[in-house]
């Protein structure tokens, strides 16, 4: 909401000088957040001239310039700049005549935009000043010509200051109004939350007019559907004015006031309603009384009725729409926007004016349905005091016959649907109990009478009536806010309440901490992607073709091909890969630990929600449940060039399937898991080299995912090195098979003995069966094996790998010879033959 | 036999000098184990005096055995120091040859990092959870009525427009991505016994466009206090708490009259941010207020009984002021140099 200060000012005791931020100061303190102060950026030498003569001066770029001679002040007189009475001025425009009264920007002027006025040489002469358009002035849109003061309705004397006159010199304090504070969409509302501010007077201007309630108007209220049990219409004030002259001047006072208001002048009589709704909060309408046919019904729409909007649009309308018909039809969707049959123009003679109350619930699904957020739609849905409807009527009225030179009609009507308002009971420690500060008993009737409400104590409470337009307060802790909102919420004091004892983090929570800060400590880094996907994207890694029907996707996604929730943590850590390395960082060890998003067959959507005025019922809340997709939690890792880099005796180490396997190994140990991998392919990766992991559990085991290279095509299509490792874990299955405690076995003290093995066997043996052979096969004299070598080549049979593994063996309870861990050794190498043909290599 | 004993001590002083005289030119270890034979071996000259006592006459036994003695043992601790000090002197040679520039250490392992809006959750939650909180997580993707209804927000009322909502195909499914943590307050609420003390951090959605302070996908943490006789005052004292913690112990808070639908009384909060760039000064934080009787009501719980407080505020606008990032961008862009300033602590 947008307030001239002159406005304001009429309704409260504004300080001489107040400026924007003094009163956006103010109003904070009240709730109503400060936007920023709007000016028309004009400052002067701005004067009244009057065009002497001119000469036209045809110009070789086609153009005809008028070369003027203009009198800037009396005969004889300084003008405001200090300079000569009559001046030389090139105009461009040709719009008026000699002897016309028009504003001159004199030299030293300066215009909207840092547009400076001076003595400037040309056309061949030297223009000193410029004759202002209303756009240049930042009054209008107005550029065809400049002003003419005489249709303004405006004769003043040669060298007024045109600032004044124009009223350029408004200033405006912008507020935002949250959706509760409907009335403070008014200055009538301002004005009262500034005086609860500043303690200065509030003069409320529905007290300027005297209000009529008009009667004879052939008016029919006819609601047949009503939306919620809500009745469509609360009031419908309707007054006629005849013989207005439609065509005359809006006085610039009020130009000035709705532009900066953020409101374009249009012609008086539209000017003249929107000025009274800003002014008091109730949007109104004006119908050109003469192309109304018979009388007025409002109603909900007939089934495929239409109606063309003022903007020109023809609307299907909705059998939810409340509309103002005539006899032809619909002639306006009700508080929302006018018909184009009945609007107003230059000619109009008659008008009738709709001051009405309209249900917010219904004009707001109106607005939202014809996507129309017009100035009266915001002010309906959040609620209009239905008590001023007759009071704005009558303002209207007032201006129209004070500017348009009209006559008040006594045809008119007033219908009144509204219910009044209940007492709503607050006992008299309530705001106490609920803040925290001590109110008396004065303190809590004044301020509560202080915004409008009517207040009756009785035994051990309140009886409080809320004013007409505080639709928002319903509940005894609404009025608790006003009364902390008034009386300031830097009374309240602190205490620091104690939690009873907690259990600390979850168990996931804490595994999951655990793993980010391990791969941390592993050199990852962490990065956050939008979760947002493309269909190519998800479908990379999805195992098959149908899998893109359980998607989640947007109905209104940012960028319309990105409008899937990712089904992998992958495409995105891929997308931030690219980013990273068109920005010159090659080597990426990235990862991120998020949700992705997998609705299955299960997910049963919920067609209507419970109602919210009560606790779900147990099947309720099932459903609301069931409603839900699933949305695991994910760890997703990328490798990319060096994972270490080179260095003073150190060789580069390229990322690998390696890479993404020991991350895999960091984030299990982390939890105190031990991970198992086995060879498996998968869409987007490597088909030779992709691992699945899983995590050998006391009853079977359970996959926590997979780990590898990605597929070249797929590293390739994203401009990635060819070599691209990748790394996705399911960390709900991780964290479940993680062990509850860990438990420890006895650490033996007797020397080691310690033996090499290297075993021949075919090359498509995976080394870690042979090693879990190797394990099964030595017995528990086997303390720790570690796979060495993988050979293949020279000395080696074709088809055949030779692996070595690096064996510890020690005794529990003696020295252990060798001819004891060859024994043990022995035996190993019998099973791995049986198992495999394993051969010891010689 | 002579009666002249002929292991004199003159004899017995130049086979020391001749000894010595090898030790000490030995330049090593190598030369002083090469003299060794020759000074004070089988080939060394008090080797051979040695070899003549058998043959003196008795009664210069006694003098010959003593100085011979005494040779020998000068000899050893000759030989003896003489061998340490060449040793400690290659020693010493040795490890001058290995020195390094020490400045030019590899790095053998990057150093990683966490994402800063990550730890600032964890450091938040570290706090609360000091305090005897909880922590409460909820999903992202949203059934309406824990992001909406519950809250207080009525269908039709334009506050459920204030908040931009991406919303899940079919429309009519009534599920959105959350735009505020507040339903995992309605599920803690639903879920949890009374009294309650939760925090609930976690990643929401608008429909905002990504500038330089917007992002369509940000952080929230939000806190609730549900308990018997709770009050503003209780919510002042918590976040001023808070605020402590965060920006030192010089930090304030400033409450302002507000509009939530899920609170009534509602307040936005500013902070006084000690450390601020620039110079101390008011920040916008969040927003708070007494949780709404009938957001109580929709979980169950009797507000004539309980009343409770809650407060909320952006993790990214946090990390803005207090940590001076100065652009969205660069939370978002997933660019490892961002991550790394801040390593594995704020």
């Amino acid at each position: 909401m947008r307030i001239p200060l002159s406005w304001l000012g009429e309704y409260t005791d504004l300080p001489a000088g107040a400026t924007p931020d003094d009163v956006m100061a103010a109003l904070v303190k009240v709730g109503l957040e400060e936007e920023g102060s709007h000016s028309f950026g004009v400052t002067g030498p701005l004067v009244v001239g009057e065009v002497l003569e001119f000469v036209e001066e045809p110009q070789s770029n086609g153009k005809t310039i008028r070369w003027c001679q203009v009198r800037v002040a009396g005969q004889g007189q300084k003008a405001a700049d200090g300079g000569d009475d009559v001046r030389g001025i090139v105009c461009g425009a040709s719009n008026f005549v000699v002897g016309d009264k028009v504003v001159v920007c004199l030299p030293g002027a300066e215009l909207p935009g840092n547009f400076k006025i001076a003595a400037r040489s040309t056309y061949g002469h030297i223009s000193d000043g410029m004759l202002a358009s209303g756009r240049e002035l930042g009054l209008s849109d107005d550029h065809d010509g400049i002003i003419r003061l005489a249709l303004l309705g405006l004769d003043p004397k040669v060298g007024t200051d045109a600032l004044e006159l124009l009223h350029l010199d408004e200033v405006a304090a912008e507020v935002n109004v949250t959706p509760d504070r409907g009335y403070c969409l008014s200055i009538r509302g301002i004005a009262r939350e500034y005086s609860h501010a500043t303690g200065a007077v509030f003069n409320d201007p529905i007290g300027n007019v005297e209000p009529q309630s008009n009667e004879g108007f052939d008016l029919k209220i006819d609601d047949k559907f009503p939306i919620r049990d809500r009745n469509g219409v609360n009031r419908f004030v309707l007054r006629t004015v005849r013989n207005i002259d439609a065509s005359r001047p809006t006085p610039p006072w009020m130009v000035a006031r709705l532009k900066m208001a953020g409101m374009r002048s249009i012609s008086l009589v539209v000017d003249i309603t929107n000025y009274v709704m800003l002014e008091v909060g109730q949007p109104l309408h004006a119908y050109d009384l003469d192309k109304l046919e018979g009388g007025m019904v409002v109603r909900r729409a007939l089934p495929k009725e239409t109606l063309k909007t003022l903007d020109g649009q023809t609307r299907n309308l909705s059998s939810e729409d409340l509309v103002i018909a005539d006899a032809s039809g619909a002639i306006g969707i009700a508080g929302v926007m006018g018909g184009a049959s009945t609007e107003v123009s230059l000619e109009t003679k008659n008008v009738l004016i709709e001051s009405a109350n309209f249900d917010p619930i219904s004009v707001a699904r109106s607005a939202r349905r014809h996507k129309l957020p017009s100035e009266a739609a915001k002010r309906f849905e959040r609620g209009v005091d239905h008590s001023v409807a007759k009071f704005a009527a009558a303002r209207v009225v007032q201006l129209l016959e004070v500017h348009a030179r009209g006559e008040s009609d006594p045809v008119g009507a007033d219908y009144r649907g509204y219910e009044p308002n209940q007492p709503i009971w607050l006992p008299e420690g309530f705001a106490t109990e609920l803040v925290g500060v001590e109110y008396t008993k004065d303190e809590i009737s004044d301020t509560l009478r202080a915004i409008g409400c009517v207040v009756s104590h009785v035994n051990g409470g309140f009886e409080v009536i809320a004013p007409t337009w505080r639709p928002d307060i319903t509940h005894k802790t609404d009025l608790v806010e006003e009364i902390a909102r008034i009386t300031g919420y830097d009374r309240i004091p602190a205490r620091l309440p104690v939690a009873p004892p907690g259990r600390g983090l979850t168990r996931a929570q804490k595994q999951k901490r655990a793993v980010v800060n391990a791969l941390a400590a592993a050199g990852g880094i962490e990065v956050l992607n939008y979760p947002f996907l493309s269909a190519a994207q998800n479908s990379w890694f999805a195992a098959n073709a149908g899998a893109e029907l359980s998607r989640v996707k947007l109905a209104n996604a940012m960028q319309e091909d990105f409008n899937e929730m990712r089904t992998t943590m992958l495409p995105g850590l891929i997308d931030a890969a690219k980013r990273n390395i068109s920005r010159g960082l090659t080597d990426l060890n990235i990862f991120e630990a998020g949700s992705v998003f997998l609705p299955t067959a299960d997910v049963q959507p919920l067609k209507s929600l419970p109602t919210a005025d009560r606790r779900p019922i147990a099947a309720e809340l099932a459903k609301l449940e069931a409603s839900i997709p699933a949305q695991p939690p994910r760890l997703g890792a990328i490798f990319v060039g060096d994972q270490i880099a080179v260095g003073v005796g150190q060789q580069a180490q390229p990322a690998t399937y390696a890479s993404a396997i020991q991350a895999a190994r960091v984030a299990a140990h982390a939890v105190g898991a031990q991970l198992s991998v086995r060879q498996t392919s998968a869409a987007g990766f490597h088909p030779g080299r992709a691992a699945q992991l899983y995590i050998a559990t006391p009853t079977g085991e359970t996959i926590v995912g997979i780990a590898g290279e990605l597929h070249p095509e797929l590293t390739a299509a994203n401009d990635l090195p060819r070599r691209v490792a990748a790394l996705e874990l399911h960390l709900d299955a991780l964290f479940a098979a993680a062990p509850a405690v860990v438990s420890a076995g006895p650490v033996y003290v007797y020397p080691a003995a310690t033996q090499d093995l290297s075993l021949v066997v075919d090359a498509t043996v995976p080394a870690a069966e042979v090693q879990a052979t190797i394990v099964e096969g030595a017995g528990e004299l086997l303390e720790a094996i570690a796979l060495t070598d993988d050979y293949r080549g020279a000395n080696v049979e074709a088809g055949k790998k030779s692996l070595t593994f690096a064996l510890r063996f020690r005794a529990s309870d003696r020295t252990l010879t060798q001819a004891e861990a060859s024994e043990s050794r022995d035996a190993a190498v019998t099973l791995a033959n049986q198992r495999f043909g394993a051969e010891i290599r010689s | 036999m002579s009666n002249v004993n002929p292991i004199s001590s003159e004899a017995v002083d130049a086979a020391v000098a001749h000894a010595l005289d090898l030790i000490g030119k030995a330049a090593d270890l190598a030369e002083l184990k090469a003299s060794r034979g020759a000074a004070v071996g089988d080939q060394s000259p008090i080797a051979a005096l040695s070899a003549q006592m058998g043959k003196i006459a008795p009664e210069f036994k006694a003098e010959a055995g003593k100085l011979v003695g005494q040779a020998r043992a000068t000899l050893s601790a000759a030989y003896a120091t003489r061998e340490e000090e060449l040793h400690t002197a290659e020693e010493s040679a040795k490890l001058a040859a290995e020195s390094v520039d020490v400045t030019a250490a590899p790095q053998l392992r990057p150093l990683g990092a966490r994402h800063p809006l990550s730890l600032l959750q964890d450091t938040i939650a570290d706090i609360f959870v000091g305090m005897g909180w909880e922590i409460a997580e909820g999903p992202e993707v949203e059934n309406e009525w824990f992001n909406f209804d519950a809250l207080n927000f009525d269908a039709d009322h334009p506050a459920r427009a204030m908040q931009d909502t991406f919303f899940v195909e079919p429309v009519e499914s009534h599920l959105v991505l959350r735009t505020h943590t507040s339903p995992v307050q309605v599920r803690s609420m639903l879920e949890r016994d009374l009294p309650l003390y939760v925090l609930c951090p976690g990643r929401v959605f608008r429909t905002d466009e990504l500038d330089a302070t917007h992002t369509p996908v940000f952080h929230q943490v939000e806190g609730l206090a549900v308990d018997k006789g709770l009050n503003m005052a209780d919510l002042r004292g918590t976040l001023e708490h808070f605020a402590r913690e965060m920006f030192g112990p010089e930090a304030q808070i400033r409450l302002r009259p507000s509009f939530f639908p899920f609170t009534e009384p509602s307040a936005e909060l500013d902070v006084w941010h000690p450390g601020a760039k620039g110079g101390a000064r008011w920040v916008e934080w969040g927003g708070c207020g007494m949780v709404n009787p009938n957001v109580l009501k929709a979980a169950g719980i009797d507000p004539e009984v309980y009343t409770g407080f809650a407060f909320g505020m952006g993790i990214e606008r946090t990390l803005m002021f207090r940590n001076d990032v100065r652009d969205m961008h660069d939370m978002v862009e997933a660019d490892v140099r961002f991550s790394q300033q801040f390593g594995v602590t704020l």
